[in-house]
């Protein structure tokens, strides 16, 4: 039974990773209806640049929000430079684009951190939560990460001006160019923001699989999963596929015989396919109510 | 008298079809004319040129300002208020929200909501069906939320596109009459693209005719109206 705990608690918080991905990459998607294959490398050459800033001196949380304002930013330069010229190109314009960029941040980060295994701190340490031997303090500490993220994304839709600006771009873009929104940067926004969110995830993430060029291709994988899983048109969505996906994982990985820990990426795609072919819309994506 | 919305020479195009063909007209602030024209004529590209949505040459001043070449958002910004075919509804969206959404361009929240009561008080309604998601509202509905959206913009000019189109006779005179309303009252001023010209005329002051691209014939409405041309072609009798 604690076993079964154990998986279930450890799932919830890997869970939470792969809802950070997914809710970056569903982020993207909303804004502009492609899937953003680069995203895990984005989040790892954040995590890098936290590192080198902890290397630097800099304390766990001063390097977090320098971070955060760093993927922030980059995220935006991305698309004004690659994505906002590309504009309605076609789907495998965007895909060549998002395999280059996978490629270059891929590359840019061995050759300046090299490809050697690097150790990330934890902000929470590693010891028993609340004395409990079924979850790590840094494993509580990415629940309530994921968790507190998650409503401060929810505020900011649904209670900033900005906020509401960002959905009707999103959903209806001729339309809100008409009531005035400047949509080419609301895009830009939303990259932004997912590259930030992808950065959070990236280095929490970090401290359990250990910081090196490609620790983010796994994660990323079931980041989509989460995002097909909880439908590609839903933050919320995302999220709870997070979880699902993250549990799913650890309790297949530990109870059906010869997956363990070499056949769970397999795990993951089956998933995908199993979705689209189902529900394509995934768990919480809405179809639209539409009176004519 | 300068006009407030002078168009000289427009040309728009789809990719390498030619829509309209040196279109001139001008509106007079507070005004309401209307643009009538069958199926295909250039109405919808005449607004969509306007706000800078399609391909154009020419000369387009507003207030005296040329803003062929500015963003849509920007020529937004200037007060000119779009409803587009189809209402343009953020159907996914409350009622409340595509009425805030209207005034985006703006940044005194007070005046923004008290706007908003006003809209209510204009269109009942939409009170009741304020956290109502907007696409479940009825064809009629959405058109009212469409043109208090547009209000809230606080505009100096609105362009309509077919408003008519997909509602009952009934509701299309409200509508109308609405319309009149908000352009004597509210002092702003109204371009009007009808398929139905006998309520398009009833209801403007000026009216200009559109065939193919081009302008064949301008006047005050009840001068078109009693055009023999004009009655065979588009009101039918």
């Amino acid at each position: 039974m604690d076993l079964f705990l154990n998986q279930i608690l450890a799932g919830i918080a890997t869970g939470a990773i792969y809802a950070c991905m997914a809710l970056a990459v569903v982020m993207i998607y909303q804004a502009i209806d492609h899937l953003n294959f680069a995203q895990g490398e984005m989040a790892m050459f954040s995590t890098f640049v936290a590192w080198q800033l902890m290397q630097w001196g800099v304390p766990y949380w001063g390097a977090f929000v320098l971070t955060l304002a760093f993927s922030f930013a980059g995220g935006v330069i991305i698309e004004r430079v690659l994505f906002k010229p590309l504009g309605n190109a076609p789907v495998l314009t965007h895909v060549a684009g998002f395999i280059a960029l996978f490629a270059i941040i891929n590359s840019v980060a061995g050759l300046t951190w090299d490809f050697t295994i690097k150790q990330f701190p934890s902000p929470f340490g590693s010891s028993p939560f609340l004395g409990s031997q079924l979850i790590s303090t840094h494993q509580a500490g990415m629940i309530g990460v994921t968790i507190v993220l998650l409503i401060l994304l929810f505020l900011f839709f649904q209670y900033t001006r900005i906020g509401l600006a960002m959905r009707a771009a999103a959903s209806q873009p001729e339309s809100a160019r008409l009531v005035g929104i400047n949509t080419s940067w609301m895009i830009a926004l939303g990259w932004g923001m997912a590259a930030a969110i992808g950065s959070i995830a990236g280095m929490l993430i970090a401290p359990v699989v250990f910081l090196e060029p490609n620790m983010m291709g796994g994660v990323l994988i079931y980041g989509f999963a989460a995002a097909v899983l909880g439908g590609l048109s839903s933050p919320f969505g995302a999220v709870v596929g997070g979880f699902l996906v993250g549990v799913f994982e650890n309790l297949a990985g530990t109870y059906i015989p010869g997956v363990g820990n070499e056949l769970k990426l397999p795990i993951a795609l089956a998933l995908i396919v199993t979705v689209l072919v189902v529900k394509p819309t995934g768990l919480f994506g809405r179809t639209i109510v539409k009176r004519v | 008298m300068t006009a407030m919305l002078n168009v000289r020479d427009l040309r728009a195009y789809y990719g390498q079809v030619q829509a309209l063909h040196g279109l001139e007209f001008e509106l007079h602030e507070g005004s309401l004319t209307t643009l009538l024209g069958a199926n295909g004529a250039g109405k919808t590209t005449t607004l969509r040129a306007i706000c800078n949505m399609v391909r154009s040459t020419g000369s387009i001043q507003f207030e005296g300002k040329t803003i062929n070449k500015s963003s849509t958002e920007s020529i937004v910004k200037l007060g000119i208020a779009h409803v587009p075919q189809g209402r343009g509804t953020f159907t996914t969206m409350t009622v409340e929200e595509n009425l805030q959404l209207g005034a985006m361009t703006r940044k005194d929240t007070k005046a923004i909501a008290s706007d908003i009561e006003r809209m209510y008080a204009h269109f009942p309604v939409l009170k009741q069906r304020h956290t109502q998601q907007a696409g479940t509202l009825s064809g009629g509905e959405q058109q009212m939320l469409a043109v208090a959206r547009a209000l809230m913009l606080r505009p100096r000019l609105m362009l309509l596109d077919e408003p008519s189109f997909g509602l009952a006779p009934l509701i299309v005179r409200d509508l109308f009459k609405i319309l009149g309303k908000i352009n004597r009252e509210d002092k702003v001023t109204i371009l009007v693209v009808e398929q139905n010209a006998q309520l398009a005329l009833e209801l403007a002051d000026k009216a200009y005719v559109i065939e193919t691209g081009r302008i064949v014939m301008s006047g005050n409405a009840t001068e078109i109206a009693n055009n023999e041309d004009v009655r065979k072609s588009y009101l039918g009798y």
